[in-house]
């Protein structure tokens, strides 16, 4: 069984009147990579500052390494975790370099191997340019290098695929791979459900500071009670669905030749074996994150 | 220590960077340049130091723009931090607050220490090239540097204290400049203005003594009005200084009260700080 890197138990954190986290239970392994999910105001980046210890829970305990990230001999102290903002604002008379280094300097790690991960997150290029000249993606870029600094336990990364172009996200992808591989917790946070799909093991789903789920994708579906849809073309099929009574029923017309049945997971294998020859573009629908999310921002059962 | 040490030195090289440093080490050197050659051009036929003359009127320049140049430095350490984003990433990294605050105070002290050595002493090495000075004024020019740079360090302590108690950039710096107007210019008037009308009947000695060392700046210019006997020649009101019993240690302990009071009081406030 994997250790567990991160406990948070019945966890509370307000601000003034409006409570941001309420009552949270959440445990994260090692080697697992998670992904937090909801939208703006849901809790999720004040999640992540308890985790770091940059904010004291109202109510609950939290572990991070199983110290307290608050407490002065914390995990974050030994420099075990790696950490990156939302919107990451970095300091821009440095350079893409210096940054790096004073940044390695205070977690105590030498700086003789930043140049390999300035030429991991793809950066070298512009390593010696000020940072006040860089785009978003290569400002994201030099605050995932200095998140990987010191090769971390823990990675908390909050909104870290925000401004990245859709090649740099594969990247992305593939590097948090590597680390969660080596044993590393990532969580990352998101509102961008869709990307998630394939790339993290578990998503936990937050709604107005309250965890609403928390499983692999299949479990959050069937939790969900959204069904999978068979969608295919028919030419000249309309009228097969309208008229022909018994092999159609259920299924419904979307446009001119194109038709859907929705069904239980199990039902799908009939549902295609009873399929005439003329189907075309036979597809499974299946719920994808953001209906998931939908379903679970509703209050799904 | 080694915390401490890292953002002390990435402060000092922001100094250096966006010309923080040049500016103001040109500026103080440009005024004490003129205004000792100016200043020394009367004294030439009369047998009194140049240096001195110099101390006088220096110092009375340093009370106006050293604070200032302390304000402006240290308004935004923190709540500029706090607003651009940076901060929260900083303190995710091992270490401490106080740290981060001891660590800015170390760097822009360093700053502004750094421009008034370089700005003043170019000056005092120019008039003692140039034959005015005797050791014992050259001791008092030494004095005024350093007491200037601690004037710089106390209100660069109370910059920080403000930065870490307000909300956002704005009030900062507009706190900032109320501070300098009461220390420097408003604090002084209304003093006088107590002094004139009261006409010695209420207030004592003893309480203008404690009056004067409730504002640094005060302190600061009966520090080195008074330093030397020469120097309190010039300067008039300074006899007085040294008569009521404001020494020079006495005066130098309450700069650095005023240093570390604010500062506690920084650390303090920020430790408390939502980030």
């Amino acid at each position: 069984m994997s250790e567990d890197i991160a406990v948070l138990r019945g966890v509370s954190r307000r601000f003034g009147r409006q409570l941001a986290v309420s009552d949270v239970d959440l445990t994260l392994r090692a080697g697992e990579c998670v992904g937090l999910v909801g939208h703006n105001g849901a809790g999720k980046t004040t999640m992540i500052k308890l985790m770091l210890g940059l904010l004291r829970p109202n109510a609950g305990t939290v572990r991070v390494l199983g110290d307290d990230p608050a407490a002065s001999a914390s995990a974050r102290d030994r420099g075990r975790v790696g950490y990156l903002p939302e919107n990451v604002a970095l300091y821009p008379s440095m350079t893409g370099a210096e940054t790096l280094a004073f940044y390695a300097r205070l977690k105590g790690e030498p700086v003789s191997r930043n140049a390999a991960l300035i030429e991991k997150v793809g950066i070298s290029g512009a390593a010696r340019r000020r940072v006040g000249t860089y785009s978003k993606g290569m400002r994201q870029r030099l605050g995932l290098a200095q998140a990987l600094l010191g090769e971390p336990r823990v990675l908390l990364l909050d909104e870290p695929t925000t401004g990245l172009d859709p090649a740099l996200r594969q990247h992305f992808y593939e590097i948090l791979r590597e680390l969660r591989g080596q044993g590393a917790m990532v969580l990352l946070s998101t509102h961008a459900l869709a990307e998630l799909e394939g790339q993290v093991d578990r998503v936990v789903v937050m709604n107005q500071g309250r965890k609403v789920a928390d499983g692999d994708l299949s479990t959050l579906r069937a939790l969900a009670g959204i069904r999978p849809r068979i969608r295919l073309r028919l030419p000249r099929g309309p009228r097969a669905v309208v008229n022909g009574p018994d092999a159609w029923s259920g299924w419904t017309r979307l446009t001119d030749d194109l038709v859907e049945l929705s069904c239980e997971e199990d039902e799908v294998a009939t549902a295609l074996s009873g399929l005439p020859a003329s189907a075309r573009d036979v597809e499974i629908v299946r719920p994808s994150l953001d209906e998931l999310y939908a379903a679970f921002q509703k209050g799904a059962p | 220590m080694r915390s401490i040490a890292i953002i002390a030195a990435k402060e000092m090289r922001d100094g250096l960077r966006n010309r923080w440093v040049i500016a103001t080490t040109a500026l103080l050197a440009a005024l004490a340049l003129t205004l000792a050659f100016m200043g020394a051009a009367p004294t030439g036929s009369v047998k009194v130091s140049a240096l001195n003359v110099t101390i006088v009127s220096l110092s009375s320049l340093s009370i106006f723009l050293v604070p200032l140049i302390a304000l402006l430095l240290s308004y935004d350490a923190i709540v500029g931090e706090a607003e651009r984003g940076t901060l929260s990433l900083l303190l995710a990294y091992p270490v401490r607050r106080w740290q981060v605050v001891i660590g800015k105070f170390a760097g822009h002290l360093g700053i502004l220490t750094l421009a008034t050595v370089v700005g003043y002493g170019a000056a005092g090495l120019a008039l003692a090239f140039a034959g005015g000075g005797d050791p014992e004024a050259l001791a008092a020019f030494a004095l005024m540097v350093a007491s200037s740079a601690m004037l710089g360090g106390v209100f660069i302590a109370i910059g920080y204290l403000v930065s870490a108690l307000v909300r956002d950039r704005g009030a900062a710096g507009g706190v900032a400049i109320g501070v300098w107007l009461l220390f420097v210019l408003l604090y002084d008037m209304a003093l006088l203005g107590a002094l004139v009308a009261d006409r010695g009947k209420t207030i004592t000695a003893g309480a203008v003594n404690v009056l004067i060392l409730i504002n640094p700046a005060d302190a600061y210019r009966v520090l080195n009005l008074t330093a030397s006997q020469s120097v309190g020649g010039y300067a008039g009101v300074a006899g007085l200084g040294v008569r009521a019993g404001l020494t020079p240690g006495l005066l130098i302990g309450t700069l650095i009260v005023w240093i570390v009071a604010p500062l506690a009081g920084a650390v303090a406030a920020f430790a408390r700080r939502p980030v």
